[in-house]
């Protein structure tokens, strides 16, 4: 059986289009599968470090049957956060300037030429 | 509610927060959260019949359980942004009035762009819990093929029928975006749908459901018990059980009944009743049968009929039809419960409809929009459960608090994920009280 290929089958029922260039749809799944492996590296490499921490030394076993305490699992759920919400930020904003409102630029670049 | 039949009707607001801290006391007596952070992925019970996960498999599902809810907070308030700033001015200038349907709202939302990005993050999201857990699943199919073999065949706790059809509301698109649905098979005879769905769910619902998925069943039983503490069900029948993981609860509340766990879907019923098996439960039977037909029960052979977060898999005609069948073999005195999200009415606002309705038409839930756009009660009532004997209650996952936070649910809600759900039951009058 092939795992890898099987893994990705498409669900039956028509993809609704998001975006009038196709391409940006594509875009959007590989940008964030990509992500997701970073967070995942990130997470890895959070867990070689406690291990080295703890022990001096680590086995790749030891990485793939890691536990987080429930200290450790805040810790990194937060630094889990802070990393979605770094990769996030221009959809954040963009959020912020909905509430916002501002003017275009050019209209205080005006104003300030003028008052 | 005093375990009578009398009819509790519960405002939708109250079902979201008043009502429900009281209902939920179980979580509230437990410890303050050291935070509101989600709990990491190693956190679930690892049963013997869940697949493993190496370390970046579960990384990769802690990633989307934050992502989700940075989506259905942090940036889902841009939609109610999108909608008040842009949409709703735009259909006032065009129409000359508000919008007077959830629909209205869509067709404009689905041109704005704010909402077509957060959407296209959101399907992007749920395809990645997909493929993760799939590849998680494929790629240790032999063992959990031959482990669910093993347990089944000495269990004696699943019975398949493989004359049963699926129907056509199961199999005319993948209900959730999981490929193959909950029906299909990779090869003959294997667990992959339904492992596949145990797997993955706690990224869906951001660990809201507890650490064996089961905060429906928990919920329905924390309900069950403080309404009737002293109530003795022998025989119960849940409707749609998938893979067992709010039938099993019930079983395990009740160890002096016998639950019948039924489902046109072998595939997750295999996985389910080896589940239940490897969890060392013995008073349930994963039965392959359709819910629009049990003939096979006489009249009154159930002292109470569930369906958990089922009905809007339905469609509108095997509905009603199925709710007749739970009507005949349910005994006089017995109850129903259907747990849901809370049905569309003239009191909840078209945005919140516009947006419980999101995954009708982005996560193939086809049912979903006409299901809790219909009066319920009426459905009920038609069904032969008079209005009198219905009530609803509002209900939430009853889970560990030490280890899983409760479902974010003051203003940063998941529309319509999270684990805070209505039920709509009955208690079918006794023949007493028919004959008088």
């Amino acid at each position: 059986m092939d795992w890898v290929a099987l893994s990705g089958k498409r669900a039956k029922g028509k993809r609704p289009e998001y975006f009038e260039d196709p391409a940006l749809d594509r875009l959007y799944s590989t940008v964030f599968a990509m992500a997701a492996e970073v967070s995942a590296l990130r997470e890895r490499q959070d867990t070689i470090e406690r291990l080295l921490d703890e022990n001096g030394v680590v086995k790749r076993e030891d990485i793939e049957r890691y536990e987080p305490t429930r200290e450790a699992a805040d810790e990194r759920g937060l630094a889990t956060r802070a990393y979605v919400a770094r990769i996030m930020r221009g959809f954040q904003q963009e959020v912020e300037a909905m509430e916002a409102s501002d003017p275009p630029i050019m209209d205080v670049v005006e104003r300030l030429s003028r008052e | 509610m005093n375990g009578s039949t009398g009819t509790v009707s519960v405002p939708f607001e109250l079902t979201n927060h008043r009502l429900l801290a009281n209902l939920s006391g179980q979580l509230l007596k437990g410890e303050p959260m050291a935070s509101d952070l989600p709990p990491p992925y190693t956190a679930l019970t690892r049963h013997p019949m869940m697949p493993r996960t190496n370390h970046d498999e579960a990384a990769r599902f802690n990633f989307l359980t934050h992502f989700n809810r940075y989506l259905s907070g942090t940036v889902g308030a841009g939609n109610k942004l999108a909608y008040e700033k842009r949409v709703l001015p735009a259909f006032r200038a065009e129409h000359g009035r508000d919008p007077e349907h959830r629909y209205e709202i869509r067709d404009g939302m689905n041109k704005d762009a704010w909402h077509r990005v957060w959407s296209a993050l959101k399907r992007n999201s749920m395809e990645m819990r997909q493929h993760n857990g799939r590849q998680i699943v494929l790629r240790q199919l032999d063992e959990l093929d031959a482990m669910a073999k093993q347990f089944n065949e000495h269990s004696g706790m699943l019975e398949l029928d493989p004359s049963v059809e699926q129907p056509h509301y199961q199999t005319s698109v993948d209900i959730h975006c999981q490929p193959g649905g909950y029906h299909s098979e990779e090869r003959e005879d294997d667990v992959t749908v339904g492992a596949n769905y145990d797997v993955g769910l706690f990224a869906t619902t951001g660990g809201a459901l507890g650490g064996l998925n089961d905060g429906g069943g928990t919920a329905v039983v924390g309900w069950a018990k403080q309404e009737r503490p002293d109530w003795e069900p022998k025989r119960i029948l849940d409707i749609g059980c998938t893979v067992g993981h709010n039938a099993v609860p019930i079983a395990q509340a009740y160890p002096q009944a016998e639950v019948i766990a039924i489902d046109t879907a072998a595939a997750s019923l295999r996985y389910g009743a080896a589940r239940a098996a490897a969890m060392g439960v013995t008073n349930i039977k994963f039965v392959q049968a359709s819910g629009e037909d049990l003939s096979r029960w006489d009249d009154g052979s159930f002292d109470w009929v569930q369906t958990t977060m089922f009905l809007h898999e339905l469609s509108s005609k095997a509905m009603p039809r199925i709710l007749a069948e739970a009507n005949r073999v349910l005994a006089p005195g017995g109850l129903i419960l259907h747990i849901e999200q809370p049905q569309y009415s003239d009191d909840m606002p078209l945005f919140e409809q516009f947006m419980r309705d999101w995954d009708a038409f982005n996560n193939n839930e086809p049912f979903w929009s006409a299901m809790h756009g219909q009066d319920l009660k009426q459905v009920m009532a038609e069904a032969g459960f008079p209005r009198e004997s219905q009530f609803v209650a509002g209900v939430r996952a009853v889970v560990d608090p030490e280890i899983f936070p409760p479902s974010p649910d003051e203003g940063e809600e998941d529309f319509g994920r999270a684990a805070i759900w209505n039920a709509y039951g009955a208690w079918k009058p006794s023949e007493q009280a028919v004959a008088a």
